[in-house]
């Protein structure tokens, strides 16, 4: 190895292993102050990696899907019909779902911060918060689909959808063709975090390994 | 402000670089400064508009350097210290100070489930007419605030319509700054992508943005 690859690879553990010690510092410092209890701080990481997550959306919009009623009541109110299926709270208080059709494409963005719907979709993944997606969704969302593999008819609407407020927005993907005889559990599996974003259309058929 | 955070029609920032399957964290100091965040915001001694703006001071040279969870770091320790919760000298050494009193009760385990369940709603019950109504073409002010706003720069000067009411939200650029929740209507505004960047823009296409009454003005 070149010194120079050395030290770039000193510098580059050194920022990370001097936050994980700082943070592990801080922790301790809030413990001892009776400010925070380590086993709630376990609980919240444990809610977020393994109970709020896409796969909460993906049941909204597989019933929305299969449900022409209950795709009703999620385009007029979509906090009470996501609620229906016992998801809601944090990041979730107040949602809007926008529906995508064969003339209309919705994309979400938060251009002044990282605002997501966690109650349907979990925590943000990286892209999504960082300045590339921010700076460019409102300015070339065509560009920027394109950059994630969808390219759209020209004559297809795009909306793009800035969460300046608290209001939070899930994409309704449009429903693949061919998937009249998938029940729920099946459709939910060809919804990902992406289409409902909006930076992708839903899966065309159930991925490998699904059982 | 007009900081680095409003980023909406920047160019230059490069490439969009999805993960595949991008864990919920990338290192376990990642979970413990959301967990964190989350946990001493049980306090109430400040609010998500307050936390937004922290993040926002934080120089932009800086805020591009950092990674995310690090911005959220920062605006915590700043936060804590701010309002008295630690010292300087505290997180500096990351012992408490004898003198200081140990505070009860922490959000307890048990109260983690209902903070994510039910969430805080921001809408508020007031009773007043709303200022605009739904195809009414507005214009957002041209303002330029110091403090925190979430009236991005671009749409600033720029005429939209009326897509929908949303109800009475909370105004964030006083509650940033504890001055007040002064709630008041907040409206989905719908801005067509030529009015915003122009005309090589696909003219059916437009960006809505949520306002709150005191960014717009009649057209």
């Amino acid at each position: 190895m070149h010194d120079s690859d050395h030290d770039h690879d000193e510098t580059h553990k050194a920022i990370p292993s001097d936050l994980a010690l700082r943070v592990t510092a801080l922790e301790s410092l809030l413990v001892e102050k009776g400010l925070v209890d380590p086993a709630a701080l376990d609980a919240l990481v444990e809610t977020y990696e393994h109970k709020i997550g896409p796969r909460n959306g993906a049941k909204v919009v597989a019933r929305a899907w299969a449900d022409p009623s209950y795709k009703t009541r999620l385009l007029a109110d979509a906090t009470a019909a996501i609620a229906e299926l016992g998801f809601g709270g944090l990041q979730g208080e107040h949602m809007v779902a926008v529906e995508n059709t064969p003339k209309v494409h919705n994309l979400v963005v938060c251009t002044l911060c990282s605002c997501y719907p966690y109650s349907v979709l979990g925590l943000p993944p990286v892209w999504y918060k960082s300045a590339p997606y921010r700076s460019r969704a409102v300015i070339d969302p065509r560009g920027v689909l394109r950059e994630f593999g969808l390219e759209l008819p020209q004559d297809t609407e795009v909306r793009v959808w800035d969460s300046t407020a608290e209001i939070r927005y899930l994409v309704l993907p449009q429903r693949p063709v061919g998937t009249d005889n998938l029940g729920q559990e099946d459709l939910a599996s060809l919804v990902t975090r992406d289409a409902m974003i909006g930076v992708a259309q839903a899966l065309a058929s159930l991925p490998p390994g699904t059982p | 402000m007009n900081g680095i955070h409003d980023l909406g029609g920047m160019h230059g920032m490069g490439p969009i670089q999805p993960e595949n399957n991008e864990p919920v964290f990338h290192a376990r100091w990642e979970a413990r400064v959301y967990a964190m965040a989350r946990a001493m915001g049980a306090w109430r001694k400040w609010n998500i508009d307050a936390s937004r703006h922290q993040r926002e001071l934080i120089p932009p040279a800086e805020w591009l350097r950092m990674s995310y969870y690090e911005k959220w770091l920062a605006g915590l320790i700043e936060l804590m210290i701010d309002k008295g919760l630690v010292t300087r000298a505290e997180v500096e050494s990351g012992r408490a100070s004898p003198a200081s009193p140990k505070a009860t009760p922490a959000l307890p385990v048990e109260a983690v489930a209902p903070l994510t369940v039910k969430g805080s709603p921001y809408n508020r019950e007031v009773r007043v007419a709303p200022r605009f109504q739904p195809g009414q073409v507005v214009r957002a002010r041209n303002i330029n605030p110091v403090g925190h706003t979430r009236l991005p720069r671009y749409v600033r000067a720029k005429s939209g319509t009326i897509d929908a009411i949303h109800g009475v939200f909370v105004f964030p650029d006083t509650n940033a700054h504890f001055k007040g929740e002064n709630p008041q209507y907040l409206y989905s505004v719908r801005f067509t992508a030529r009015e915003l960047w122009g005309e090589q823009t696909t003219p059916q296409d437009s960006v809505y943005v949520d306002l709150w009454d005191d960014y717009l003005e009649p057209a």
